[in-house]
């Protein structure tokens, strides 16, 4: 039993069973009262106003795409990083171009002004 | 059955009912949640494939970023207006299905698969090898990403951004 | 590992140009004159023409393990792209100011396109060519979607994706089962397994060179996967849809021909008969459709659907045969074609494209050399001499009969007669109707005049002279190996 993933699952196991003990123990000696008020949805303390499913501003979109753009650079950092010591001067250079090119997209994001909320 | 042929069916038939929750679910919040599940039961099964680093990948891209552009998706549509009558669409999904397992049960069928599985060694799909093959053979392919990941930041710049 | 890095030289040559362009174009101030951009990128891809003619020159080379092959046949083609993006770029530079798109992106992203182009058409291996394949693809997209004021070119832009990512889906799954088969994304290593082990291919082999073909035709707009082409080229910006219906298609064909056509032929008997109906219904298809349309660009759009039918007879015909007539077909084409374009692009007023049949009425007295030019050109892609069309169609039905597929030779002649219909349509609007749209002078857009000028002396030219092309054509294919 000595799987390298065997850590990973103890971790897991112990994780549900601490979930579901602690939900069990909450439902069976918990107080239980509800009303009307209790029902309602919690802003701060004030009375709810309005629907909760608002249009979101297509801004949001332009960020949560650019983020994912990036996320996807960073994940070819990730292997580069953990080889870097095997692949020397050339590897920097492959990662070099790779970032250069990529730079020039955060340029031009950074001057067109996509990361502003105007 | 061995263990390794024991969680394969478990986790497939698990992916599966989360898979058919996606498309039977009607509201669209509780469907991006079924796909999520269906992403990290496919990470998961990555592992048992020898993977490790696909693992990592697909929870931080799939089940991470693409999930939230999903979820921007939905709220940016308001999906309460979008309840309605499912009949034409569905059975031309269910036509394009049912074309596509058509193509799939054959190739299954045969089981003719290869001897000996890419993911012989055991340190196939770890960080070291990915990067081993990604900066020697696929060099070229890596840079060229960067290019489409250039492309991609500028039509979403150009497509989405607000005009002044 | 083998780092030789010249052959790379044309695609890094505009990939630097698209760079440059992006940069600059940030440090030019709004309302100032962005003229300088479009000249920027012309002298790029003028010195990538220069490099792609001294390059012809020396030997083929490979690089970084073989997976990027600059022989001559992706010479060839890599100077069919620049050409391309060049003529969309001169015939655009008025357009896009009138119609308020962003001049540096535009240009920047046809640059993009040019570069993926180019290494699709240079990949020898699956990976290059799928990452050739999306860099075009979605620098496509998003100049399909630029005119943001016009909701067409939005909607257009959203089909297009929706389509081509489904079709991308198809190409990817095909190539994941290929490499599984075979062990190796690498053309060389994936044909020496076929010549190895013939006729002992696991099932998901063949099925994997199908989704291949899918994904293909999808991306050249064959029957019965053309849906997307009418609705995403009547609704893109004129100078885009030019450049999609030559350099798009033809990096499709030419990743078409390197990869199924060359490397994978020994798959060939399982699609041959797909192939021959998927050709004969595509050629059909677009000419009928085409007669019924209202709109010159929609109806240049099922010509675009129908011509791509006629270069799949080359495909179906075989290596051995089909070499010649389907890259000397693709050069002759893309003048007529993106001469048409140039000329439907100089008839837009204001941020009104000016397309119908109607608006082409009586050009002929107002624009002469316009009318002249259009007028040549559709008598080029309906096919008669002495124009480039004829040629090209001449070289292909004669390989259609020489290999003997003579039924494909007859029905593609038929449909060249079929053609002629709403071909002779236009010029008959042009010189014996009245009272249709302006058009521009020479002063008006001077850039566009040069373009169509090119693209009318390249279809004369090829259609008088066609022997050096021939000869290249026939040399590039050739070079496969």
């Amino acid at each position: 039993m000595n799987h390298p993933f065997l850590p990973l699952l103890v971790m897991f196991a112990v994780a549900s069973v601490i979930v579901v003990a602690l939900l069990t123990v909450a439902s069976l000696f918990g107080p239980k009262s509800t009303n009307a008020a209790k029902n309602d949805p919690f802003e701060s303390g004030n009375p709810p106003t309005g629907d909760a499913r608002i249009r979101f501003s297509v801004r949001f979109y332009l960020v949560a795409m650019l983020f994912l753009i990036f996320d996807l650079e960073v994940v070819f950092l990730y292997p580069w990083a953990i080889y870097f010591r095997h692949l020397g001067v050339f590897g920097l250079i492959q990662m070099g171009i790779f970032l250069v090119i990529l730079t020039v997209g955060y340029v031009y994001v950074w001057k067109k002004g996509a990361l502003e909320w105007d | 059955m061995d263990t390794a042929s024991f969680i394969f069916y478990l986790l497939a038939t698990l992916l599966v009912i989360a898979s058919l929750l996606v498309v039977f679910l009607r509201n669209v919040v509780h469907c991006a949640m079924a796909l999520v599940t269906a992403l990290l039961l496919i990470a998961v099964m990555f592992v048992t494939l020898h993977a490790p680093m696909l693992c990592v990948l697909q929870v931080m891209v799939y089940a991470g970023a693409i999930m939230v552009l999903f979820l921007f998706v939905i709220m940016f549509l308001n999906p309460g207006a979008l309840e309605q009558q499912r009949g034409l669409w569905w059975g031309f999904g269910t036509l394009l299905a049912m074309m596509l397992a058509g193509v799939l049960v054959p190739l299954v069928a045969t089981s003719d698969l290869p001897a000996d599985p890419v993911a012989a060694t055991e340190l196939f799909g770890s960080p070291e090898m990915l990067a081993k093959s990604l900066f020697s053979d696929y060099v070229l392919p890596f840079e060229i990403a960067s290019v489409l990941l250039l492309v991609a930041i500028i039509g979403a710049v150009v497509l989405a951004k607000r005009e002044n | 590992m083998d780092v030789n890095l010249v052959p790379l030289l044309p695609a890094v040559q505009v990939l630097v140009t698209a760079l440059v362009v992006t940069l600059r174009d940030l440090f030019i101030k709004d309302g100032e004159s962005r003229g300088v951009l479009a000249f920027y990128s012309l002298v790029g891809l003028g010195l990538a023409a220069a490099e792609v003619f001294f390059l012809l020159g020396g030997r083929q080379e490979g690089a970084f393990n073989d997976s990027y092959m600059l022989d001559r046949f992706a010479l060839f083609f890599a100077l069919i792209f620049i050409l391309a993006a060049a003529l969309t770029i001169l015939s655009a530079i008025d357009y896009v100011r009138q119609t308020g798109m962003r001049e540096g992106e535009f240009y920047a992203l046809i640059l993009f396109a040019t570069v993926g182009m180019i290494v699709m058409a240079a990949a020898n291996d699956l990976m290059v060519f799928f990452l050739g394949l999306e860099t075009m693809s979605i620098a496509v997209y998003v100049l399909t979607g630029m005119w943001r004021s016009n909701g067409r070119s939005s909607e257009a832009a959203m089909k297009y994706f929706l389509m081509g990512a489904f079709a991308t889906g198809f190409l990817l799954y095909g190539i994941a089962l290929i490499y599984g088969a075979t062990g190796s994304t690498n053309l060389a290593q994936i044909s020496a397994y076929l010549l190895d082990q013939p006729s002992e291919w696991p099932v998901y082999l063949i099925g994997g060179g199908f989704l291949l073909l899918i994904g293909f035709a999808f991306k050249v707009g064959a029957v019965p996967f053309h849906f997307w082409v009418p609705d995403v080229y009547e609704g893109a910006p004129t100078p885009v849809t030019g450049f999609m219906s030559v350099a798009v298609k033809a990096a499709a064909f030419a990743a078409w021909a390197r990869i199924l056509l060359y490397k994978l032929s020994p798959l060939d008997n399982d699609w041959v008969f797909p192939l021959w109906i998927i050709a004969i219904a595509t050629m059909t298809l677009g000419n009928l459709l085409a007669i019924t349309q209202h709109s010159i660009k929609r109806m240049l759009a099922y010509s675009s659907i129908a011509h791509a039918g006629y270069l799949l007879i080359p495909i179906v015909v075989g290596v051995e045969w089909g070499g010649l007539p389907l890259l000397f077909y693709l050069l002759a084409y893309s003048f007529m074609t993106l001469g048409a374009f140039a000329v439907l692009t100089s008839m837009t007023e204001g941020d009104e494209s000016k397309d119908g049949y109607s608006d082409f009425a009586g050009l002929g007295f107002k624009r002469p050399f316009l009318a002249l030019a259009m007028a040549l050109f559709m008598l080029s892609l309906a096919g008669f001499p002495p124009l480039a069309g004829f040629t090209g169609k001449f070289y292909v039905f004669r390989s259609a009969v020489l290999s003997g597929h003579l039924n494909l030779a007859i029905i593609g002649v038929l449909n060249s007669l079929l053609s002629v219909i709403f071909y002779l349509r236009v010029i008959v609007a042009m010189y014996m109707e009245e009272g249709g749209a302006a058009g521009k002078s020479f002063r008006q857009a001077p850039f566009v005049y040069i373009a169509v000028a090119i693209a009318l002396l390249g279809t004369i030219y090829l259609g008088i002279l066609p022997a050096d092309a021939l000869d290249w054509s026939r040399r590039a294919f050739g070079s496969l190996e």
